[in-house]
């Protein structure tokens, strides 16, 4: 059993960015909600009834295969920290941090894999991988899937196929989504046409954290809204379909940029380099904010692609929860802003300065951005 | 089901509404339904024009008082929280559910994975249900050859089912 400091240790197997597309993709997700046939759903379910729901499902979660080398955990034994911690890394969501007694998340060391148990329905699969690997991701949780049915009796219905707690959920029980990076689009202000055109296709875009939440460092999410009368296979390739439209978008946009306005990409690199190499004091947005313009320096060839992992392991490291683990205290927000801004200068110490000769070159051949 | 305005004639109209985020539900006979000239439902707010003020809330009240047998969740609880208490109260709730899925969704049917046991499970089921069938035919047509071979299929598929579970 892997404890929970070497999780922290251990960066996501997703964040390494080896994926396709990892450049515009950060990390392709899919979950799967099931339930129980004869137990309420968790938030409906008495305490009583929520333990011994536990007590069934997670010694066979715990037994399967692909969870020998694991991290477990209820979520009564987790601190706020740690909980929080694991959401910076997309393993658990915001509702399931806020369960107590009655839930549990267990994951495999690379990260690849989560499953929380008892949180809005009985069972929340989880696989998450880096790039665009939606199919990939399907593979794995469906096979964890069928497994854990063998063993479990799961509430299915010949129409309305998998029952879950709310009905936006029900059928395949499915969410797939991808993690998008999406600098050129905001800049050149096209993002809201984007958006405005998945939506009318039946798909939603979200925020860094999902529902509800801001967009920051230009990172998008986009997933399927509907679960029922569509296959899991036709709803991952409508949904990759459409990914790899706004990927070809954000490399015109990043394109046209270049060609037209040089100066303003430029600007925009260097101020961000200046800021995250000479600030003192920085909140979380403002960080992620200037490290999505490093990032895209990164991709157009201003900064060395060597530096990449570390840019993009920092989008994670400056996350509050993450700050204050690392700091192993619990930091109020003026001492985060100092601390963040403090290991960004020291991490930023290894990046030398942008160079504008290799992104001219750059804009000079036009597809260089696209080779990726 | 009655009708819901003159209360004597079978309804075969059956009208649903939303309408700020609450539903409103209208059953009707053919009679009725000409009479108050239900042609365009989006012209009119139903359950108000139908039966006059107050009706529609009415109508509410008692469907809000449903309760599903397995888990004693209510209709009430689901406007509350937009989750349902257990499986069953998909069957319960299934009439406003399925004006619900059917707007939220692409279908009102599931065409994706089927789970394997819960597949058998079912398969035998219905296997099981044309053998009982096909054995109270036999034995109404005094056919007891047939019905003792039936039953000893019944038998096999009993412990098979006991297996399976």
């Amino acid at each position: 059993m892997m404890k929970f400091s070497s999780v922290m240790t251990t960066p996501g197997e997703w964040l390494r960015g080896e994926g396709p597309h990892h450049q515009i993709v950060i990390s392709s997700r899919i979950r799967l909600a099931r339930n129980l046939r004869n137990h309420a759903f968790p938030g409906w379910a008495k305490k009583a009834e929520r333990i011994a729901i536990l007590d069934l499902i997670r010694p066979r979660v715990e037994q399967l295969a692909e969870m020998q080398d694991s991290f477990a955990e209820s979520l009564q034994d987790l601190s706020a920290l740690e909980r929080q911690v694991l959401v910076e890394r997309h393993l658990i969501s915001r509702e399931h941090a806020a369960k107590g007694t009655g839930s549990a998340v267990v994951m495999n060391r690379r990260q690849t894999l989560s499953v929380m148990i008892n949180e809005e329905d009985h069972l929340r699969m989880q696989s998450i991988r880096s790039g665009l690997q939606l199919k990939q991701a399907f593979k794995l949780v469906d096979k964890i899937d069928s497994a854990l049915e063998e063993k479990l009796e799961f509430a299915y219905d010949q129409r309305l196929g998998y029952l879950t707690a709310c009905p936006t959920n029900v059928g395949t029980g499915m969410r797939a989504s991808a993690m998008l990076h999406l600098p050129g689009l905001v800049l050149s202000e096209l993002i809201n046409q984007v958006i405005q055109a998945v939506s009318k296709i039946g798909l939603a875009v979200r925020g860094l954290y999902g529902e509800g939440t801001e967009a920051m460092g230009n990172l998008f999410q986009i997933s399927n809204q509907t679960t029922l009368g569509e296959k899991e296979e036709d709803i991952i390739n409508r949904l990759s379909k459409v990914i790899e439209t706004i990927i070809e978008k954000e490399h015109d946009a990043r394109q046209i940029l270049l060609q037209k306005k040089p100066s303003t990409l430029w600007d925009q690199i260097g101020r961000a380099y200046g800021v995250l190499t000479y600030a003192h004091a920085m909140a979380s947005k403002e960080a992620l904010n200037l490290l999505s313009i490093i990032k895209l320096g990164i991709d157009l060839g201003a900064f060395a692609p060597d530096h990449r992992l570390s840019i993009d392991e920092l989008f994670i490291d400056t996350q509050p929860a993450h700050l204050q683990k690392c700091s192993e205290q619990k930091l109020n927000a003026e001492e985060r802003d100092y601390l963040r801004a403090q290991i960004i200068r020291d991490r930023l110490k290894l990046l030398p300065k942008p160079d504008i000769s290799k992104m001219a070159r750059e804009s000079g051949n036009g597809s260089a951005a696209k080779a990726s | 089901m009655l009708c819901d305005v003159c209360k004597c004639n079978d309804a075969t109209v059956f009208l649903t509404q939303i309408q700020d985020g609450k539903m409103q539900k209208v059953n009707l006979c053919d009679a009725c339904s000409k009479e108050k000239g239900v042609e365009d439902p989006k012209s009119f707010a139903l359950a108000d024009l139908l039966l006059g003020i107050g009706a529609s809330e009415e109508i509410e009240k008692s469907a809000l008082i449903q309760k599903c047998p397995v888990c004693g969740f209510s209709q009430a609880d689901f406007k509350k929280t937009g989750r349902l208490g257990c499986a069953a109260c998909y069957t319960t709730f299934a009439e406003g559910l399925h004006t619900l899925l059917k707007a939220m969704h692409k279908g009102t049917e599931h065409v994706g994975k089927l789970p394997q046991r819960a597949h058998r499970t079912i398969q035998l089921s219905h296997r099981m249900r044309a053998l009982n069938e096909n054995l109270q035919k036999a034995v109404a047509e005094e056919n007891y050859e047939t019905a003792a071979s039936l039953r000893d299929q019944i038998k096999q598929l009993e412990s098979e089912q006991l297996s399976n579970t």
